[in-house]
């Protein structure tokens, strides 16, 4: 099988470590060849943070490059359009709606662009947005919109929800299971 | 069962399984979860040192005494632990000895792009280089096999992409390695001239027959295209040969170099006649590409390739002339997304204090580098662990302005390597103001421990370092300590301590925000009727606060009731809920 690539991104903070650990480890359970690459250190003190995931038979290099993802989860929605020029043709964004304002915006510096995301469907990007912190608080918690985007991002897998479902029990505290399965239906099912 | 791993804790297993016994580390990004990751296995003893030269020093130590040991340090680490390195070269080891250093090339968190490689050159120590978290264990075994058979210190170099990227492992047990006998060897541990003066001619033949050891050992491998194509080959080691694998597949001519110091002659020679072209694949600088011109080789590499920043496969196909996929990009402008201080970072409270005053900074290594970001725009210079302290005292012996100038060093900074600096101010006299920042964590590299912690890297009770005391019996008369969230008292005591005709320390004490043991407040909000849209408290460069239809409001996800923002409002439009 071709490498297929999953990038996630989103602002220092949010989550997208157990995002890219719960991949891993259904990817690795499926019997693909995975590699996980992630950013630590400086950039996670709320700047802009990308995690690459790509699984495949063989998986060489580490990072995704530009015109090369499957797929792109944004923990926000400015984080969505910085990244788009990675997404291959026929790719497809699934983005949280919600805006987190950058340093430049808030010191008044720049605006943010807040119709980005419909100007680049203008430009026939696939994107799937949708309230992933509403859905989150209604799971229980706001710190479960990483598993949210992982419920949505589950419908374009052929992959059965009960694997999904078994990759959060293993990946997340026992107290939290049953919050994130249900976060991770509520991503899933919602319009 | 093969395990996903980072590179860093494929190090760490690599350490485990080759029956290390010492770990000793500074934390620095990207290397510092192979220390984290070694302290996980009880079985191996493992530290935070104050910084990379004492733990290259400490695993000296237990290497002389007949333990497999090593040491953990980022690129510019090693920088601070050449010293002992070079003379190890010279001395050689006992137990195996293994030196692990990570690169970031791109600088994703570093103040510069070096080539650690030249460090192994140089020191005339080997050097291996893994492409991936299963050859990070493998190698870091290999190591000490090396380290003990040629009688050297090994350096395993790692780099960000491999050190922070997870990839299959698959592990095994656990070495059981005897101690070796310690005998006192004084023409060989006692680097006094007449001493090393005998010990030189050792290296040159010791790197001798570890070149001819690189011309066929398993660390070095050559794979021909499947297609049988001999048109191009390439020469390349670490995070590139994925790039090139990624490339071309199993269709490329590839010499994979994982002994990248020394560099082998007769199978790079035989490699590049093997094929009609050669092209030298390599980040940062040209080591493999100048080896090769040496050789009187014709080789391509940085006439075509940049010796700045991260290489990646699209970099690559571009470069040799080879299709790049297509992609799309938003029409309007991305603003970008710095990091930033916290909310509640105790450090804004004090660089809002110093930005007011119009104080000179002199910067030092740290989160704190960040109030040098706008707005506080706070921060004069920043230059490497520790040079604030040593650097404030040779600004303000040139000339007047020591009443406008500061020093700022975070605690773990100043454990590293600000303690000397600050000998040197009250020894040599230059009436300086330092302030350590003391958030009672490392902060940057994502909370370890230090010794001004009271904590050891197990979070187990451990001598706390008395800063004040410290500062005192060095001769530092005026010690005091501030609240940075009280903006009343860092203003005082910043213009006391500027105003005063001697010496001066201000420790600027309250633990980092995110550390779990902090208990912070419910979330300020902001009375809209009273705010007058002044934008004072937007001065602060605070993520939680922005501007909505002329007002200020606070994002309740992210405040966490500092208040420093409420001291700064004129109208007390700020308060708890």
């Amino acid at each position: 099988m071709e490498t297929k690539n999953i990038m996630i991104v989103g602002v220092g903070g949010q989550g997208s470590l157990l995002a890219s650990k719960l991949l891993g480890h259904l990817l690795c359970q499926e019997g693909y060849d995975v590699k996980v690459s992630e950013v630590h250190g400086m950039s996670q003190r709320g700047g802009s943070v990308v995690t690459y995931v790509r699984y495949g038979d063989k998986v060489y290099s580490p990072i995704i490059d530009k015109g090369e993802a499957d797929y792109i989860i944004s923990f926000e929605k400015l984080e969505a359009a910085r990244w788009v020029s990675c997404l291959r043709e026929g790719g497809r964004i699934i983005t949280n709606i919600r805006e987190t304002d950058p340093m430049p915006v808030i010191t008044g510096a720049t605006e943010y662009p807040h119709e980005v995301l419909n100007s680049l469907e203008g430009k026939g990007v696939s994107i799937d947005q949708l309230d992933a912190l509403a859905l989150a608080e209604e799971a229980g918690s706001q710190k479960a919109v990483n598993i949210v985007l992982m419920g949505r991002l589950s419908k374009y897998f052929d992959i059965p929800t009960e694997k999904w479902t078994a990759a959060i029990e293993e990946c997340v505290k026992p107290k939290f299971v049953e919050l994130n399965k249900k976060a991770f239906e509520l991503g899933r099912n919602s319009k | 069962m093969k395990k996903l791993m980072l590179g860093n804790e494929a190090v760490a297993r690599g350490l485990y399984e080759a029956g290390c016994r010492l770990v000793s580390g500074y934390p620095g990004t990207p290397s510092t979860e192979i220390t984290e990751a070694a302290a996980l296995y009880p079985e191996m003893y493992c530290e935070w040192a104050p910084n990379e030269k004492v733990a290259l020093e400490c695993a000296f130590g237990a290497s002389l005494k007949g333990a497999r040991a090593a040491c953990t340090m980022k690129h510019v680490g090693l920088n601070v632990a050449a010293d002992p390195l070079y003379t190890l070269s010279y001395t050689g080891v006992n137990g195996g000895l293994v030196v692990c250093v990570a690169d970031d090339p791109g600088m994703h968190s570093s103040q510069n792009e070096q080539d650690s490689r030249h460090h192994a050159i140089a020191s005339k120590v080997p050097m291996l280089e893994p492409a991936d978290s299963a050859e990070s264990r493998e190698f870091t075994m290999a190591a000490f096999e090396l380290s003990e058979k040629f009688d050297t210190p090994v350096l395993l170099r790692m780099c960000t992409r491999i050190s922070h990227s997870q990839s299959l492992v698959e592990v095994g047990e656990r070495a059981d390695v005897p101690l070796k006998e310690y005998v006192k060897n004084p023409q060989k541990y006692i680097m006094a001239p007449a001493n090393a003066i005998r010990r030189h001619p050792v290296v040159e033949e010791r790197m001798e027959a570890l070149t001819e050891y690189a011309e066929d050992c398993p660390l070095n491998r050559v794979e021909y295209a499947a297609d049988g194509n001999r048109e191009l080959g390439i020469i390349c080691s670490g995070t590139c040969y994925q790039y090139v694998k990624e490339i071309f597949g199993d269709n490329a001519n590839v010499l994979k170099l994982g002994l990248v110091n020394p560099l082998p002659v007769k199978l790079i020679i035989d490699f590049a006649f093997s094929v009609n072209r050669v092209v030298v694949i390599e980040e940062l600088d040209p080591v493999i590409e100048n080896h090769c011109r040496s050789m009187g080789l014709d080789v391509e590499g940085k006439d075509k390739f940049p010796i700045v920043g991260e290489f990646s496969q699209n970099l690559i196909r571009r470069v040799l002339g080879m299709e790049v996929p297509e992609s799309t990009s938003a029409d309007e402008q991305i603003p970008v997304r710095p990091p930033v201080m916290c909310a509640g970072c105790p450090h804004r409270g004090l660089f809002y204090t110093l930005a007011k005053n119009k104080v000179t900074v002199i910067g030092d290594i740290g989160c704190y580098t960040l109030g040098s970001a706008q707005p506080l725009n706070a921060v004069d210079s920043v230059l490497c662990m520790g040079a604030s302290v040593a650097g404030i005292h040779g600004f303000n012996k040139i000339g007047e302005g020591q009443n406008k100038t500061v020093a700022v060093i975070g605690d773990s900074t100043f454990m590293h390597s600000g303690m000397t600096g600050l000998v040197n101010i009250s020894y040599n006299d230059s009436k300086s103001t330092v302030i350590i920042l003391d958030n009672s964590i490392t902060g940057m590299t994502g909370h370890q421990q230090n010794p001004t912690t009271g904590y050891n890297i197990h979070g187990d009770p451990a001598t706390k370092v008395d800063l004040e005391a410290f500062c005192r019996a060095i001769g530092i008369n005026r010690v005091r300590v501030v609240d940075p969230y009280d903006l009343d008292a860092c203003d005082k005591a910043i213009k006391e301590e500027l105003a005063a005709d001697e010496a001066s320390v201000i420790i600027s004490r309250r633990p980092c925000v995110l550390l779990k043991s902090v208990k912070t407040k419910a979330p300020l909000t902001v009375d809209t009727d009273a705010c007058r849209g002044c934008k004072k408290c937007m001065k602060l460069g605070c993520p939680a606060i922005h501007m909505e239809n002329g007002k200020a409001v606070i994002d309740a996800t992210l405040c966490v009731g500092c208040g420093v923002c409420e001291q700064l409002c004129a109208f007390g439009a700020i308060r708890e809920n």
